[in-house]
């Protein structure tokens, strides 16, 4: 996994509330036994028009806003379980997401990849929405050590929480199966405790 | 200190405690399938980490299988090699899979309670979001993403943080016709796509405690339409008498041992939760969902509500839907029957007895997709196949089928489905397809009348 420590970066909009993770990558393209490749059809029904052309109304084919955060409507990445979704935003090139709200396993999915979701209060939320909406130039900085989300020109700022186990394995690149391997023994010991 | 359900459950579970950290969780049962499980294999190849209780793991193919001649081999290369994946993937490290044809094989949350893999007191996990489904048996069971299949694949456990405790409470009786699919579309149109997100759902009161085991698996297969990771219900007698006899239950004196423990398992009396609902049965009817997601349900008789916000209006443009306006006497096209949620034995029974003598309208296609191996033989043994034979309808093999539409069951786009299924997510039963989510009584009556009718006209 990718270390994470700080992000400043230009954001991508997408206001709509309850973005599901069958919008995010829909299921026919989860045919696929490898995690790489799943960027080009991120938001793919959204992002194509039925005759395979471009969605100029769709904002990742707006010139005008990129980087590598999305910023969401309320609970975003809701529905099936598919890690796909996280793996597709990550190769699309997102490294954060930010949101009012994430679904459970989602959140999970994309920490478990160094994709960081950052859950900011509703009214934070907007006001991104609006400095984003005035100038897609608008510089979002996002600092995992310190757990603040701040809007560069405005002078704005939020805290953000996040587990400090799941910190600590952001900031080193570490992952849950190196920790769990690593306590094996433990785990045998339950194990031989149950069967008593 | 008394203890919930989840408590005592989760609570014997947890192998360690990290400081400021998450908890250490042991898993009893991993099922696995096709579409979520290839990336852990390679993970721990990639790794060199070997699978550290294969024989806690049970494989079966249903996401991305044909329902139509089973016996030939698949005809798209993607879903062909998805599945050889599998194959090869469980045999090399001793899994036991239950490919397309065996007598066991289904859906997952369709196949393993029906096995008796599913028992209360244990945790389980799959790589699909709707393994809530198996807390019907006073089990905690969440879906879970594919790296964390990885992480049960290399070491049984999982690293969590405890989720709240919330209870939904429904006492009273239910009116005709409402089903246990209405009582939880009933309670996520109450409570929202996000009530309960970071929860652990326990339903109680006289519905639940009068439910068959097929009705609430129904219920806890949908607690994560309202966020919630998983849904609990005590096991009971009904929870016990479901399980004996089954293939992989205990029997005898361990049986007995066992549910003497299962026995202590419902929560506390004055146990707290972080977080409480109640309901009454009587105010619940038949329901049905007007927009994309599944909180987005009224019932039958009822309005579409008026509502300004912006994704509720996108929503709405998507169904071709309008504020305010009934959705009795809309034409349908099409009718889907099946997915983990409602393709268990009895809710065919429930369409056959009302489909029995009545033909299904000319402009509708209707699919009946068994969950399993063994409800498919179930319908034909009880002489349901005839029924739907008689009336029009089609009875296909078991899978997941039009639930997620990644086989060749799509609906067309533009077409409203009225479907027993999970998710009513704009493209989710094939790009551009309209999915109107509703109980098996509610779906039949759709495809006889091929427009949606006032079911309860008809009960009373
Ligand atoms: S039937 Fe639908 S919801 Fe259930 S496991 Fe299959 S795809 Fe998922």
């Amino acid at each position: 996994m990718q270390k994470f420590t700080t992000l400043v970066s230009t954001a991508v909009l997408l206001v709509n509330e309850n973005i599901d993770t069958d919008q995010i990558i829909p299921a026919r393209f989860l045919k696929a036994t490898n995690r790489d490749g799943f960027g080009v059809n991120l938001f793919r029904d959204w992002r194509y028009l039925k005759n395979g052309a471009p969605n100029k109304d769709f904002v990742l084919n707006n010139s005008l806003y990129n980087g590598n955060i999305l910023v969401a409507g309320n609970n975003f990445g809701c529905g099936s379980s598919r890690e796909h979704a996280a793996w597709a935003l990550s190769d699309y090139g997102f490294k954060v997401i930010v949101s009012s709200y994430f679904a459970d396993i989602f959140k999970g999915n994309a920490l478990n990849n160094g994709l960081l979701p950052v859950k900011v209060s509703e009214e934070f939320l907007k006001v991104l929405f609006q400095k984003i909406k005035e100038n897609s130039k608008t510089k979002i900085i996002v600092n995992l050590e310190t757990q603040i989300i701040s809007i560069e020109a405005a002078d704005l700022s939020e805290e953000f929480e996040i587990d400090s186990y799941k910190k600590t394995c952001l900031i080193n690149g570490y992952d849950d199966i190196d920790f769990l391997v690593a306590n094996k023994n433990k785990i045998e010991a339950f194990e031989a405790q149950q069967t008593q | 200190m008394k203890k919930t359900l989840f408590d005592k459950v989760w609570d014997l579970h947890v192998v360690d405690t990290i400081e400021n950290g998450p908890q250490v969780l042991y898993i009893d049962r991993h099922l696995i399938h096709e579409v979520t499980s290839p990336q852990a294999f390679k993970e721990l190849e990639d790794r060199g980490i070997p699978v550290m209780r294969p024989k806690q793991i049970v494989a079966t193919a249903d996401h991305n299988t044909p329902t139509i001649n089973q016996h030939l081999p698949i005809k798209d290369v993607l879903s062909r090699n998805q599945l050889n994946q599998l194959s090869i993937n469980c045999k090399k490290n001793g899994i036991k899979l239950y490919q397309l044809g065996h007598k066991n094989n289904g859906i997952v949350h369709v196949m393993a309670p029906e096995l008796g893999i599913t028992q209360p007191g244990m945790t389980i996990v799959c790589g699909d979001s709707h393994t809530s489904t198996h807390g019907a048996f006073g089990t905690v069971a969440f879906g879970i993403g594919t790296s964390q299949v990885a992480q049960v694949f290399a070491s049984q456990c999982l690293l969590l943080t405890k989720p709240k405790s919330l209870r939904v409470t429904v006492n009273g009786t239910l009116k005709n016709g409402v089903l246990p699919k209405d009582v939880i579309l009933y309670i996520i149109a109450k409570l929202g796509t996000n009530a309960g997100t970071g929860y652990f759902c326990e339903y109680s009161g006289d519905v639940f405690k009068n439910m068959s085991m097929e009705g609430r698996m129904t219920v806890c297969n949908m607690s994560i339409e309202m966020g919630a990771r998983g849904g609990m219900i005590a096991p009971d007698e009904t929870t016990f008498e479901y399980i004996t006899g089954r293939e992989f239950a205990p029997s005898g004196n361990k049986l007995k041992r066992k549910i003497e423990y299962w026995k202590t398992l419902p929560t506390d009396e004055g146990a707290e939760f972080d977080k409480e609902y109640e309901f009454d049965a009587a105010d619940i009817a038949p329901m049905i969902t007007y927009g994309t997601n599944p909180g987005m349900g009224i019932k039958i008789t009822e309005n579409i509500p008026i509502d300004k916000n912006e994704s509720s209006l996108k929503s709405l443009e998507y169904m071709g839907f309008q504020q305010g306006e009934t959705l009795l006497n809309k034409p349908v096209n099409f009718v889907f029957i099946g997915s983990c949620t409602n393709s268990r034995i009895e809710d065919f029974r429930v369409a056959a007895n009302y489909i029995r003598g009545k033909q299904k309208a000319d402009n509708v296609t209707a699919w009946l997709v068994p969950g399993s191996k063994q409800v498919e033989s179930q319908i034909i043994a009880e002489g349901l196949k005839d029924i739907f034979d008689a009336a029009g309808f089609e009875l296909r093999q078991p899978g997941c089928s039009a639930c997620l539409a990644m086989n060749d069951d799509k609906i067309p786009q533009g077409e409203y489905c009225v479907s027993t299924s999970n998710r009513n997510f704009e493209g989710r039963q094939g790009q551009g397809s309209r999915t109107i989510l509703a109980s098996p009584l509610v779906a039949a009556a759709t495809a006889i009348e091929g427009k949606i009718i006032d079911i309860t006209k008809q009960l009373n």
